[in-house]
Parts: structure tokens; C-alpha cells; sequence
């Protein structure tokens, strides 16, 4: 999968020595990675061990305060002044934990809010554009439900045809499987995967479900809440073949390779 | 199953014997269940206390016909406590289910630091703390006030963007459909003034001057003031309590993610509706407060209608109304800051979307009364 790649470019985005606190609460340090294009980047660790917090670090809902520093392609998006963040921004889509649909919109309306503020579409085309993505994640006759007539799964879905409505160089996933059944949240990494191979965007996910990151993911951070930093990084089936780390081991293995 | 059977549970016995020179042996027998009247781990310490060679502790449990967290809490507290006076635990003769649910609970050890001490700070240290808390909210109040006139500057240089069917939908919410409850209170404070101006000026035989009265008293302040508090605590707190729940779902958070500020989308509508709104609804009210004076003066005063209307007509002028309106106005915008500060203000509970729509409703009334009093002196200076 990797190979497809091209090698030796500038990462797409690079987090440096990046320290995470709530007021003086630090919560990790020195975070240092970089997630290249195309890849489909996981940040995994076990449960309040700050995953979310780091993604909201990394779309900027979260000012680094001077305490590290995350740059896209080559623009330093921490000290980046207003103008500039909103025009990194408008690269991203956001898929939150809930979906966070808009409740007083439909899901047309949703998906179209992004595309009649930043394209120059007529209304009746920013409307076929989003019955085209709501029909990319299999939503197609839904448009003028509102997000409380549809069930958690397919407010997701909607969720993810927003966050891919001015199709975004970088996709942020937080927690893509929760509250999904199995079928489903397979199905949701399929479309993430396909996402990635056809538009070519960056995904970072956020994540612990095991299958997923096994099944998506080709590049991957590791925070440890005991130690207060990352432990590992790296492709995570490269992680379970070859890591020695007692604690990355056990979560890759569910508990049971400690042993081995 | 006891009830059933018509047995009462045999109650839950301890009893101390020893084994060897140094081990305490622990007898439990009966019913060893939270619901019951369980003896106390103290009583294996003053065994303990009261044999200084006693360096193990030992339990023969055959008897005990059933257990459940009472008997681990029981046992959990004997182990701290042996933990601290060095003496051995052993734990055979427990039921096997007992001795996995007691390593189950130490297979992860206490968090250090997890466990915060609570200290009832004193008397000046709460004064100080509210003090710095109070400083800190004016702060962001202001710092509140100021984005949001930034963002009526964007809005006069037609760079704001909001949409306009969420202005329309917030402008039928705070216009037309507050005017039911508009109507009865302004009605029912029109007829307590007359009613306080009746009692007083009879005395006079000078009755007709309840229509001035009531005039007066509508259209300069009672008109918006009573408008405004009913907006505060239904509009305000609707404000809050939306915006709140929009942060609570991330719905807020996907707005500034995809760049769309939340001031100009969320906030500037629902200032704009209470702005248009807030006049048109005192208005109403002073019209409506001056026929609950004349409904008064007509049916217990024994004032014919032309007199009372020409003694209303002849008490306002135009100045006064215009002091109303613009008042209104002012109270509108009070509203819908405080309702929308708190609301995005708001933590990431529900409990805290319920603080929020308290505090909105609060700090919006405590606004309006100030800035009454504050228009009042000025009003009067000005000679107005």
C-alpha cells in the first residue's frame, strides 16, 4: 500500500515537541511525529489518555500556547496569524465523535452550508452537490430529514458527507467506530479507505478499536497516559510484529500477548 | 428466595479464636450481605490490639450461607488495615470467589493523586476567590461585547455572514410569539398602576389623573422594562440553552472548524431579531398597559372613555415614547449578549446547559434594571 507513495516529500502535516495541558495540567509531552501524504494516520492509546485532545491540537480548536509547535506542508499553522489559519482550515473536513450535524438544518442543507459560502455554485447546484455526497455514504433520499429523524449511524455518515463537502486535503476522524455496530463501522473503514485511494486526502483517525487500525491504518502515533508521552510510532502491523514495548504490545494484543 | 421459603436469613456471626501463638483466627458465619447488620472491622483490631504477639490473621468461613460486597468491603478494610500494622493476611479460608474479587480489586493500584483532598477553604478565602472569579467574568464579558460589536462592523460593511432563514425563523420566535404573554402581563400591570394610583388620588377626588398616571408610567419605562424581563427569561434563556446544547454536541465546534464564526452565524441573528423585536414589542405593551389603566378607570372609576383617552393623549408626548422605544432597543441587545454569552460559555454537560440558561436569565434581568435606573437619572438630568 505504502509503495504507491510518493516518498521523500514534506510531510503533510508535522507536530514538534508539542506539550498538551489543560491550564498546568500537563497531560502528554514532547509530542513528535509527522504524518505523510496520503497516509491514513492513527492516533491510538488507551481511554482519557488525551487522543481527542490531540486532535483538537491539530485542527486548531486548541491554541498550542507556545508549548510546540504543528506545521502543514510548510506553514507553521500554530503561529500562523488569522487569515493564514483560516486558509489552512479550509483544507480540512472534521468528522466529530457525535457527527455534530447541524440540528436546525437538513442534511442538504448540512452539506451545503460549507459549499454555498466557499464555491460560487447557484443554490440548485450546491443542492446536487450534496445529494451527490450524501449518496456517497449511502444517504441518497435523505436530504431533507432533519439530523434527529435519522439513527446515530447515518448522522455519522451525514457527518462524513460534510466533512468531505469541499473535498478537503486532510480528513480528521474522532473515534469513527463509537456507538457504530461492527457491520457498520466496517463498512465506515471501507469508505474512509476508498476515500483516501480515490481523492487522494490525508486521514487521521482516532481511534482504539483494534480491527480498525489494523484495517486502515498504515502510519500511527501511540500515547501513553502513565508516562505522559508517545511510546511508539509506525505502521501498526509493523508495531505488532516487531515492537518490544510491554505496554504497545498489550494494547495491539488486547492484553493477551504480554507473554509471548 | 428467603422470603420465599419463610426463613429469615441466619444473621451474620464473627468470632475469634486462636490458631497457633500468633495467628488470629477469624470465624464468619451466617448472611454476610450489605442489607445486613454487619459486624465491625474495628473488632478484629482490638483483638489484634489487645494480643501484641499476633502477626497473622486467619478466617474459617464454612459457615457463611451467603455474601456479597458487604463481606469484601468488611475484608478490603482489614486488609488496609493489617497493611499498616505489619501483619499477615491470610486469605485460604475465604470462599474462592472472595479471594478473586479482592485481587481483582488491587490488580490496579490507587492512582496517586487521583484521590483530590477536599478542604473547606475559609470565610476570606472565598470572599478573595469570588472576587478574582468576578474580575475574570467582567473580563470576558467585555471581551464578549467587544467581538460582538467587531462583528457588527463586519455587518454594516455587508462582509457578515449569517443566514437568512435562521433571522427569519429567530424573528417569528421572539416576535409574534412572545406577544401572548406580552399581552397579559402588560395588561395586568397596566391595571395594578391604575389601581395604586386609584387609591391614592381618590383621596383628592382627583380620579382622572390615573390615566396620566398609567400614561406615563407605560409608555416611559413599565412598557419596556416588562417587555424586557419577559424576553430575558423567555427569549434570553432560549438563547442560552440552544447555544449551550450546540456546544455540548460539538455543533459549535463544526462551525469554527469549517470557518465559520460562531458570533456571526449564531449570535448576530438573534441580536438582530431582539433588536427589530424588543421596540415593536414594548410599544405594543405600552398600548395594551394603557387599556388595562383605562379598563380600570372605566369600570371602577366611573371615567368615560373620551376622558380618560383625551386625559392619556394629553399627559405623553412623543419625547416619551421615543424614550421607551430606544430603551427597548438597548434591553434587546442586553438580552441577547448575556443569553449568548452564557450559552457558548457553556461546559460540556447538561448540567451545565441548565447553569448557563440560570445565569443567562440572571445576568439579563440585573442588566435591564440597572441600565432602567442608570436611563432614569440620565433621562432626568437631561431634562427628557
Amino acid at each position: 500500500m505504502e509503495a504507491t507513495h510518493v516518498e521523500n516529500s514534506t510531510p503533510h502535516i508535522t507536530v514538534q515537541n508539542l506539550t498538551m495541558a489543560y491550564g498546568s495540567f500537563v497531560l502528554i509531552r514532547d509530542l513528535n511525529f509527522s504524518v505523510r501524504h496520503s497516509d491514513v494516520f492513527i492516533i491510538m492509546g488507551g481511554s482519557g489518555c488525551g487522543k481527542s485532545t490531540l486532535l483538537r491540537y491539530l485542527i486548531g480548536l486548541k491554541e498550542t500556547e507556545g508549548r510546540g509547535e504543528i506545521f502543514y506542508g510548510k506553514d507553521n499553522f500554530s503561529s500562523a496569524d488569522p487569515l493564514l489559519k483560516e486558509k489552512i482550515r479550509r483544507r480540512f473536513g472534521v468528522l466529530f465523535q457525535s457527527g455534530a450535524l447541524w440540528s436546525s438544518m437538513t442534511l442538504a442543507e448540512n452539506v451545503g452550508l460549507p459549499l454555498g459560502e466557499y464555491t460560487d455554485l447557484s443554490p440548485a447546484e450546491v443542492r446536487e452537490v450534496a445529494s451527490l455526497k450524501l449518496a456517497l455514504v449511502g444517504l441518497s433520499g435523505f436530504e431533507d430529514f432533519y439530523p434527529s429523524q435519522i439513527s446515530g449511524g447515518m448522522q455519522k455518515r451525514a457527518g462524513l458527507a460534510r466533512a468531505m463537502a469541499l473535498d478537503p486535503d486532510i480528513l480528521f476522524f474522532d473515534e469513527p467506530s463509537a456507538g457504530l455496530d461492527p457491520i457498520s463501522s466496517r463498512l465506515l473503514d471501507d469508505l474512509i479507505l476508498e476515500l483516501r485511494d480515490s481523492l487522494g486526502s490525508t486521514v487521521v483517525v482516532v481511534t482504539h478499536e483494534l480491527a480498525s487500525i489494523f484495517a486502515i491504518g498504515n502510519n500511527s502515533v501511540f500515547l501513553d497516559p502513565e508516562s505522559r508521552t508517545m511510546i511508539a510510532s509506525g505502521s501498526p502491523k509493523e508495531l505488532l510484529a516487531h515492537s518490544d514495548d510491554p505496554r504497545v504490545r498489550r494494547f495491539l494484543t488486547r492484553g493477551e500477548g504480554e507473554e509471548v | 428466595m428467603d422470603a420465599a421459603t419463610g426463613m429469615r436469613p441466619a444473621p451474620s456471626e464473627m468470632s475469634f479464636s486462636r490458631r497457633d501463638d500468633d495467628t488470629l483466627l477469624v470465624w464468619l458465619a451466617g448472611s454476610w450481605k450489605l442489607q445486613d447488620d454487619l459486624p465491625s472491622a474495628n473488632e478484629v483490631r482490638k483483638q489484634v490490639k489487645s494480643n501484641p504477639r499476633v502477626r497473622r490473621i486467619a478466617f474459617e468461613t464454612q459457615k457463611i450461607t451467603a455474601w456479597d460486597s458487604g463481606l469484601l468491603t468488611f475484608l478490603t478494610k482489614l486488609v488496609n488495615q493489617s497493611a499498616q500494622g505489619q501483619i499477615e493476611l491470610d486469605r485460604e479460608g475465604l470462599p474462592s470467589g472472595v479471594r478473586r474479587l479482592l485481587s481483582l480489586a488491587e490488580a490496579v493500584p490507587e492512582k496517586k493523586g487521583a484521590r483530590t483532598e477536599v478542604v473547606q477553604p475559609s470565610f476570606v478565602e472565598r470572599v478573595g476567590r469570588s472576587f478574582i472569579d468576578s474580575e475574570q467574568s467582567l473580563l470576558e464579558m467585555l471581551t464578549f461585547f467587544g467581538e460582538v460589536t467587531l462583528t457588527f462592523v463586519k455587518l454594516l460593511r455587508m462582509k457578515a455572514r449569517y443566514r437568512t432563514s435562521d433571522l427569519m425563523l429567530l424573528i417569528q420566535e421572539c416576535g409574534a410569539q412572545a406577544l401572548p404573554i406580552v399581552t397579559l402581563i402588560s395588561f395586568l400591570v397596566g391595571v395594578i398602576l391604575a389601581f395604586v394610583g386609584a387609591i391614592q388620588l381618590a383621596q383628592f377626588g382627583a380620579q382622572i389623573y390615573v390615566a396620566d398616571l398609567v400614561g406615563i408610567a407605560m409608555v416611559r419605562d413599565m412598557g419596556a422594562m416588562m417587555t424586557g424581563i419577559i424576553m430575558a427569561g423567555r427569549t434570553g434563556a432560549a438563547f442560552a440553552a440552544q447555544l449551550g446544547t450546540m456546544k455540548v454536541t460539538q455543533e459549535i465546534d463544526a462551525f469554527t472548524t469549517m470557518g465559520f464564526s460562531p458570533l456571526e452565524f449564531l449570535v448576530l441573528p438573534r441580536m438582530i431579531a431582539l433588536i427589530l423585536m424588543m421596540p415593536l414589542l414594548a410599544l405594543y405593551s405600552d398600548l395594551v398597559g394603557i387599556l388595562g389603566g383605562a379598563a380600570v378607570g372605566l369600570g371602577m372609576l366611573d371615567l368615560s372613555a373620551t376622558t380618560y383617552f383625551r386625559e392619556t393623549m394629553h399627559a405623553i408626548n412623543l419625547t416619551d415614547f421615543f424614550g421607551g422605544v430606544f430603551k427597548s432597543a438597548v434591553y434587546g441587545v442586553l438580552i441577547a449578549l448575556s443569553g449568548c454569552l452564557r450559552g457558548l460559555e457553556c461546559g460540556s454537560s447538561s448540567s451545565a446547559v441548565g447553569d448557563a440558561t440560570t445565569s443567562a436569565v440572571v445576568t439579563g434581568i440585573v442588566f435591564i434594571i440597572a441600565t432602567c435606573g442608570i436611563f432614569s437619572v440620565i433621562f432626568y438630568a437631561l431634562g427628557i
